[in-house]
């Protein structure tokens, strides 16, 4: 489950972000009449199709897994937090429509139109990832029913819905797919115009996706402080695991880097901000956090993989907004698009940097919740399938996705590589995609 | 045995979903068949035929099992609960076919076009579309057989009863003659463009259509001994009208593609498939899991139940407008009436 997590959430990721990118390129093609434009929104929409295929699958097989694999769960929680994922599904109807049609409609509705279903694509996806994290919030922060005698009653489904972590959740989510998306794509791109900088293609593609990364950066930092308020006052054991803070105390430190060693109580090693946390999560340095120890140890997640993933994260996050800081000082340099060449390779070499992040993120929220599956109502250990043989299950699955993970990258390298146009306007407009 | 309306609402829109996901969706996987078996002479654009009729919406036509799912968690999770355990094996194996099938089909277009290349997608793409059909018909079977018991909200009959039974495996082969004849159909009104190929799917539906009695006869049959409540409803009042209605339906598809009247094939087609989706559903009513789980004792609280209906309704609101724009840009040139949006 949490490989087909890990890997879903790059695909949906993408699945959130590329269909923005592809309006934009429309759009912009579409108003300044420019070829250029309207030919790369064409091929970015070639590796949306694949990627979409992948994503639709992975997200068949992960609204099965939920059932397959946590029946008690679902069985306890279906009735209450079912509603999103209803939604959910027609979301993912309105885009699986949508998409069907901007991709094989270019020569059959008029471009207007064609542009319209891009922004429904793009705004169902939207919707579909938030519906899906308000799922994930609620198991963060459950509401909208009680528990009375072991059974569930006064189910609200909208309250439930609407749990104190969603917005911070969606936020921070849909944020984290358009930088993701930006920095990956224009790595791609950077990487072109190394070779050739004056790529008329390459050159609009990096420009609409750095916009698009540096813009959505400092606005994802912002929304990670707002999530650490959130966890501080509904989850204080996760945000004392995940800055791992043992003992409560005022002018509560954060330590960047460190082993946590749960029998010593201490982090070995790693740098002491003194006071830092406090202020950042009270804006007051001499404030009292509350540490893992208010919390009985088998209440303690995974407190070494927690922290680490947490600061890797953030040290992914902090690198990202340097590079836009960078970018815009460029840009504001030379009134124009950012193209210094230790600039690019850096862009490069941030490539993966957003999809890291999100995965190390993924490991913060839900490791920071175990041994929770619903947050002080059910317990991990208590939901999952009691089918004997799982482990197969589970390795069969594994297997499928690292295969699929091969191939599309296989067909994504080779479709950018024999797809690139060797200069600007030398090439005839891409023949339409076979009907 | 009444069961609430609020109940029903969501009861009927899983069904609503399983037709028209067997309508749209199981067609895909007749395409797919009849994509490996493609022979002779014109296997290309018999394989170019089935591309073209099924890219642009199969993604679209595949959501209708996701929608099948999640509102059978939402509005019955005690009930969604048990299948997921019960059937854990067959599911898993219409999982990997869902994946292994989706994923072929747009690897295939977007791989080099090279004839090689092209085969060995198709392979995968084909032999992924017979099995996930089995699988789901196992399913069908298992869930009708009453062998699978529930107690107190847990499956007590283990991992493999009810789907293992010869009724299951039954089930199982007739989704696949089904889903091929439902394909083959479709497909002849959809090549008006090219007589032979269309002649070519013609043959194909005619012997298929013709295979399926007795295969429906000898399914009927396997229930008597793995599915006996499923079976003593053949006797039922309401059973009579909707089985003449079935065999009526099926000999007009027939009838009509002998004749060439395409349109009209398609349209008796896809009511010969609706008309079995709601012939075993009737069959199984009031039960989800026969015979210990019925849709009232696994539906969750009222307050779930209608919002979800409101969900139900306006989804359905945005939903029809576009799937019915969808067909208007892609199913327009054929004289027929699109498939899928009856």
């Amino acid at each position: 489950m949490a490989v087909s997590l890990g890997f879903h959430i790059v695909f949906a990721v993408i699945g959130i972000g590329m269909p923005l990118l592809m309006v934009v390129a429309e759009g912009l093609g579409l108003r300044r009449r420019d070829p250029v434009y309207l030919e790369l929104a064409r091929q970015w929409a070639r590796g949306v199709a694949i990627l979409f295929a992948v994503g639709a699958v992975s997200g068949t097989v992960l609204s099965f897994e939920l059932g397959l694999l946590w029946p008690t769960f679902m069985a306890y929680a279906g009735g209450i937090i079912g509603m999103p994922f209803s939604l959910e599904g027609f979301a993912f109807f309105t885009e699986a429509i949508f998409l069907g049609i901007h991709l094989y409609g270019w020569d059959r509705v008029p471009p207007r139109a064609h542009w319209l279903a891009g922004v429904a694509v793009a705004a169902s996806g939207v919707a579909s990832g938030i519906f899906v994290v308000t799922a994930n919030a609620w198991m963060n922060a459950p509401a909208g029913f009680r528990v009375v005698d072991n059974r569930v009653v006064d189910i609200d489904p909208l309250a439930a819905m609407l749990n104190p972590a969603a917005l911070q959740q969606v936020t921070h989510m849909t944020l984290a797919a358009y930088v993701a998306t930006g920095f990956g794509v224009a790595g791609v791109h950077a990487f072109f115009l190394l070779r050739d900088r004056t790529s008329a293609l390459h050159r609009r593609a990096f420009g609409i996706a750095l916009a698009v990364a540096a813009v959505t950066i400092p606005l994802q930092i912002a929304s990670g402080d707002w999530i650490a308020r959130m966890l501080a006052a509904r989850q204080p054991a996760k945000l004392a695991a995940l800055e791992g803070l043992y003992r409560t105390r005022a002018g509560a430190p954060i330590t960047i880097g460190g082993l946590a060693d749960d029998d010593r109580q201490a982090l070995r090693g790693g740098l002491e901000l003194p006071g830092a946390l406090s202020v950042l999560v009270h804006g007051d340095a001499g404030a009292t956090v509350t540490g893992l120890d208010a919390f009985p140890r088998t209440d303690w997640p995974d407190v070494r993989t927690v922290h680490l993933a947490f600061d890797a994260m953030v040290a992914l996050g902090l690198g990202m907004l340097g590079l836009a800081a960078w970018a815009a000082w460029l840009a504001w340099r030379r009134r124009g698009l950012p193209d210094a060449r230790p600039f690019l390779r850096a862009m490069v070499a941030a490539a993966p940097a957003g999809f890291l992040a999100i995965e190390a993120g993924w490991i913060v929220t839900e490791l920071g919740r175990q041994p929770w599956i619903i947050h002080g109502v059910m317990r991990t250990a208590d939901a999952v399938t009691p089918m004997p043989g799982l482990a197969a299950t589970f390795t069969l699955f594994t297997l499928v996705y690292l295969l699929l993970a091969t191939i599309v990258v296989v067909l994504l390298r080779r479709g950018f590589l024999e797809t690139a146009p060797p200069r600007a306007g030398a090439r005839a407009p891409a023949p339409p995609p076979p009907p | 045995m009444s069961v609430p309306a609020l109940q029903l609402v969501p009861a009927l829109a899983v069904l609503a979903g399983l037709v028209l996901y067997a309508l749209s969706g199981g067609a895909d996987y007749g395409g797919g068949m009849w994509d490996l078996l493609a022979s002779g002479p014109r296997a290309r654009r018999q394989r170019d035929a089935i591309e073209a009729a099924i890219a642009p919406i199969w993604e679209a036509n595949h959501v209708w099992l996701i929608l099948v799912i999640v509102v059978l968690f939402t509005a019955f999770p005690a009930g969604f609960g048990a299948l997921m355990t019960a059937l854990h094996v067959p599911l898993t194996g219409v999982l990997i076919g869902v994946v292994l099938r989706g994923s072929a089909f747009a690897f295939r277009k977007y791989d080099r076009p090279d004839d090689r290349v092209h085969a060995r997608w198709s392979r995968v793409f084909g032999v992924a579309s017979f099995l996930t059909p089995f699988f789901l018909g196992l399913c069908v079977g298992g869930v009708a057989s009453g062998a699978i018991r529930v107690a107190a909200g847990r499956v007590t009959s283990g991992y493999l009863a009810g789907w293992t039974t010869p009724f299951a495996i039954g089930c199982g082969l007739f989704a696949q003659g089904l889903f091929a004849f439902l394909a083959a159909t479709y497909l002849t009104a959809d090549t008006g463009s090219d007589p032979e190929v269309q002649e070519d799917f013609r043959r194909r539906a005619l012997a298929s259509g013709v295979l399926l009695a007795p295969a429906a006869a000898l399914v009927l049959a396997l229930a008597w001994l793995g599915a006996p409540r499923l079976a003593a409803q053949v006797a039922a009042a309401w059973a009579l009208p909707l089985v003449a209605a079935t065999v009526a339906a099926a000999l007009a598809a027939l009838l009509a593609l002998r004749r060439r009247r395409f349109g009209a094939a398609r349209l008796a087609a896809a009511a010969t498939v609706a008309l079995i989706v709601v012939g075993w559903a009737r069959a199984q009513f009031p039960y989800l899991i026969v015979p210990d789980v019925t849709f009232t004792a696994s539906a969750t609280a009222p307050s779930t139940l209608r919002a979800l209906t409101g969900a139900l309704a306006a989804g359905a609101l945005l939903l029809f407008p576009c799937f019915a724009y969808l067909f208007h840009v892609f199913k327009r040139r054929s004289a027929a009436p699109a498939r899928g949006t009856h």
